[in-house]
C-alpha cells in the first residue's frame, strides 16, 4: 500500500479513537469520586508559598549558585 | 574547567563571526555577524577576567529566583512601547503613504516595519512576557526555587538576542516572508537552542516541585513551550544557500508549504497567544481576586479540550487556495468546535470573581483582567464565525481579519499582560502597593477606547471593501477598482490609527506608573526579604 493511503488509513481509524477514547477518559477521570476535595487542594496551590519555596527537608540543598 | 570550554566556544564563535562579516552575502548578514561578533568578544573577555577567580558558592535554594523575573517585567514593558509605538507608526503609513519616508526607502516603509510591528509585539513583548510570567508562576505553585541557576538568565539574554536579530533583520531584508516566522535560518537555529534551554529549566522546575499536584496554570504554559518547539522547528525546515548569506530556501513546496506554514501560523495564535496566556488568567485573576479558580474541573477539560481542537484548525487560512476541500472543511469544522473550550476557559475565568464582583468597583487591576478575558470570549467567538467558509469569501483579504486579530491581541494578550504586570511589580520589587491606581484607571480606559475605535473602524472598512470588491453591474463586471476600495478607507485608518495612539499612551502611563512603583512607593515590611530558615 502507498506510503500515504497507509497513514491516511490510520489516521481516520485507530489514532482518531486512540486520541477520542483519550479525551472521554479524561472527562470521565475528572469526575471520577473524590475529586472534589482534591482539586479544591489543588485549586489553592497559588495561594500557598508565595514567599519561598518550600522548606528543604533533611536534606542539605543539592545545588549551589554563584549568582542571585 | 568549564570556564575554558566557555572561552573554546566563544573565542570559535567570535573568529566564525569575524570571517562572516567579511564574506557576507548580504547586508542584513553582515550586520548580524558584526553584532555576533562583539557580543561573543564581550563576553569572552568577561568570561576570560572571571576565570580562576575563587567561586564564591551560596545556598539560594530557599529563596525564588526572582532577578530574572525583574528584568523580564522591564523587557515586556519596554518591547511592549516599541512595539505599540511601530504599530502605530505603520497604522499612519497606510493612512498617510507620505510617512513612506523617500529618504528610508528600502528600510523604513511599510513592508520593512509591519513584519517588527508584528514580531514586536508578539514575540517580544508577548514573548518576553509569558517567559517572566511563566518562571514566576511555576515556582510559586511548584514551591521550588528555578532549576538550573543560571540557565534562566541564558534564556532572558538569549531571547533578547533574537529579538534584536529578527528586528534588525527585516529592516535590513533578511526575511524568509513566512508571516510570523520571518527570521531567517540562523537566527531560527539560535531561537532553537535558547527554546530548548528554557523547556529545560521549566521541566526542571517542575520535576523538583514540592507541591504534589501541577497546577494547571503550568500545564498551558508547558504546552505552550513544547508546541512552539515542534511548530518552530518544522515550519523552519530550511537549506541555507550560504553559510555565509541570510537567504535559506524551505524544504517544503507549493500547497504543502502553505499549509505548514498556516499550521504554524493558527497555533502561533493558539498555543502563543492563548494557551501560554491562559497560563497567566489561571495564576493571576484568583491571585488578584483573592479566591481560587471558579472550577478546577473545568480547567482540566478546558485545557485538554484546546489543545486536542487547535491544532487541527490552520486550514481555515486556507479556504478557495489549492488546499483540497476535506482540508478546509476540516479546519472550519474544528475551529467552530473550539468555541466550547474556548468559552468554557472564559467562563471559568469569569466566574471565579463570582461573590467578588464588588471588587470590580474598587480594583482596576480586575477591572483589566476581567475585561482581558471579555475580549478573549469576544474574539474566540469572531474567529470561529469568520473561520466558516462562506463568510471568510467576505472577510479574507479585508481589513476585518486586521481588526479579529487586534481585539484579540490588544484586547486579551494585552490587557491581561497589563493585569500581571500590576500584579507583577509591586510583590517583585518588594512595595507595599502601586504608586498610583488612578494611573491605573486612566490606563484601562485609554487602552479599551483605543481598541474599540481600532475594532470598530475595522469592522466598518473591512466589511465594506469586502462588499465593494465583489460588487458587479448589471452586465457583470466590476463595479470597483482596488484603489477605489483604497481611497473608501481613509477616514477609518485614521480612526484606528487614534485608536493605536490611545492605546499606546495608555502603555506609557503603565510605564510611568511602574517606574515610580519601584521608585516612591512604600517598601514592604523587610521580613519578606529574609530567606525563611530549613526546618
Amino acid at each position: 500500500m502507498e506510503e500515504y493511503t497507509l497513514l491516511r488509513q490510520f489516521a481516520d481509524s485507530w489514532m482518531l479513537l486512540l486520541l477520542f477514547a483519550f479525551f472521554v477518559g479524561i472527562i470521565v477521570w475528572v469526575f471520577r469520586p473524590g475529586a472534589s476535595k482534591e482539586y479544591s487542594d489543588t485549586a489553592n496551590i497559588p495561594f500557598r508559598h508565595v514567599d519561598a519555596p518550600a522548606p528543604q527537608q533533611d536534606q542539605p540543598a543539592t545545588s549551589k549558585e554563584a549568582r542571585p | 574547567m568549564s570556564n575554558y570550554i566557555k572561552l573554546i566556544v566563544l573565542g570559535l564563535v567570535v573568529l566564525f563571526a569575524a570571517i562572516g562579516s567579511n564574506y557576507a552575502r548580504d547586508l542584513a548578514y553582515q550586520v548580524h555577524a558584526i553584532l555576533v561578533m562583539i557580543i561573543a568578544g564581550g563576553l569572552f573577555i568577561w568570561t576570560l577576567r572571571n576565570t580562576d577567580e575563587p567561586d564564591i558558592l551560596v545556598d539560594r535554594s530557599g529563596e525564588y529566583m526572582d532577578g530574572v523575573i525583574r528584568y523580564g517585567v522591564i523587557a515586556t514593558a519596554f518591547w511592549g512601547v516599541v512595539g505599540f509605538l511601530a504599530g502605530t507608526f505603520i497604522a499612519f503609513q497606510l493612512a498617510f503613504p507620505t510617512l513612506n519616508f523617500e529618504w528610508a526607502q528600502g528600510y523604513l516603509n511599510f513592508g520593512r516595519l509591519r513584519p517588527l510591528h508584528t514580531s514586536a509585539v508578539i514575540f517580544a513583548f508577548g514573548g518576553n512576557a509569558l517567559i517572566a510570567t511563566s518562571f514566576y508562576v511555576v515556582q510559586r505553585t511548584s514551591a521550588a526555587r528555578l532549576w538550573g541557576g543560571n540557565l534562566a538568565w541564558f534564556v532572558f539574554w538569549g531571547y533578547q538576542l533574537f529579538i534584536v536579530l529578527a528586528a534588525t533583520g527585516y529592516v535590513l531584508g533578511g526575511t524568509q516572508s513566512k508571516e510570523y516566522a520571518e527570521p531567517e535560518w540562523y537566527v531560527d537555529l539560535w531561537l532553537t537552542i535558547v527554546w530548548v534551554a528554557y523547556l529545560a529549566v521549566y521541566l526542571g522546575t517542575i520535576i523538583k516541585r514540592k507541591e504534589p499536584h501541577i497546577y494547571v496554570a503550568n500545564w498551558f504554559y508547558l504546552a505552550f513551550i513544547v508546541t512552539v518547539a515542534m511548530l518552530h522547528v518544522v515550519n523552519n525546515m530550511t537549506i541555507p544557500v550560504s553559510i555565509w548569506g541570510s537567504k535559506s530556501v524551505i524544504v517544503w513546496s507549493g500547497v504543502q508549504d502553505a499549509m505548514i506554514q498556516w499550521w504554524y501560523g493558527h497555533n502561533a495564535v493558539g498555543f502563543f497567544l492563548t494557551a501560554g496566556f491562559l497560563g497567566m488568567m489561571y495564576y493571576f485573576i484568583p491571585k488578584q481576586a483573592e479566591r481560587p479558580v471558579f472550577s478546577y474541573k473545568l480547567s482540566i477539560i478546558h485545557f485538554w479540550a484546546l489543545i486536542f481542537l487547535y491544532i487541527w484548525a490552520g486550514p481555515h487560512h486556507l479556504h478557495y487556495t489549492a488546499l483540497p476541500d476535506w482540508a478546509s472543511t476540516l479546519g472550519m469544522v474544528f475551529s467552530i468546535v473550539l468555541w466550547m473550550p474556548s468559552w468554557g476557559g472564559m467562563i471559568n475565568g469569569l466566574m471565579t470573581l463570582s461573590g467578588a464582583w464588588d471588587k470590580l468597583r474598587t480594583d482596576p487591576i480586575i477591572r483589566m483582567m476581567v475585561i482581558s478575558v471579555g475580549f478573549y470570549g469576544m474574539s474566540t467567538f469572531e474567529g470561529p464565525m469568520m473561520s466558516i467558509r462562506a463568510v471568510n469569501s467576505l472577510s479574507h483579504y479585508t481589513d476585518w481579519t486586521i481588526g479579529h486579530v487586534h481585539s484579540g491581541a490588544l484586547g486579551w494578550n494585552g490587557m491581561i499582560t497589563f493585569g500581571a504586570l500590576y500584579y507583577l511589580v509591586p510583590v517583585l520589587w518588594k512595595r507595599e502597593r502601586l504608586y498610583s491606581l488612578q494611573m491605573v484607571s486612566w490606563h484601562f480606559w485609554l487602552a479599551t477606547i483605543g481598541i474599540v475605535l481600532y475594532a470598530a473602524s475595522m469592522w466598518v472598512t473591512g466589511i465594506m471593501e469586502g462588499l465593494m470588491w465583489r460588487e458587479v453591474d448589471a452586465n457583470g463586471f466590476l463595479v470597483n477598482s482596488f484603489a477605489d476600495t483604497v481611497a473608501a478607507k481613509f477616514p477609518m485608518y485614521v480612526v484606528r490609527g487614534l485608536g493605536g495612539v490611545l492605546f499606546l499612551a495608555g502603555s506609557v502611563i503603565m510605564c510611568y506608573n511602574l517606574w515610580m512603583t519601584v521608585r516612591k512607593a512604600p517598601a514592604k515590611e523587610a521580613s519578606l526579604t529574609v530567606a525563611v530558615p530549613a526546618e
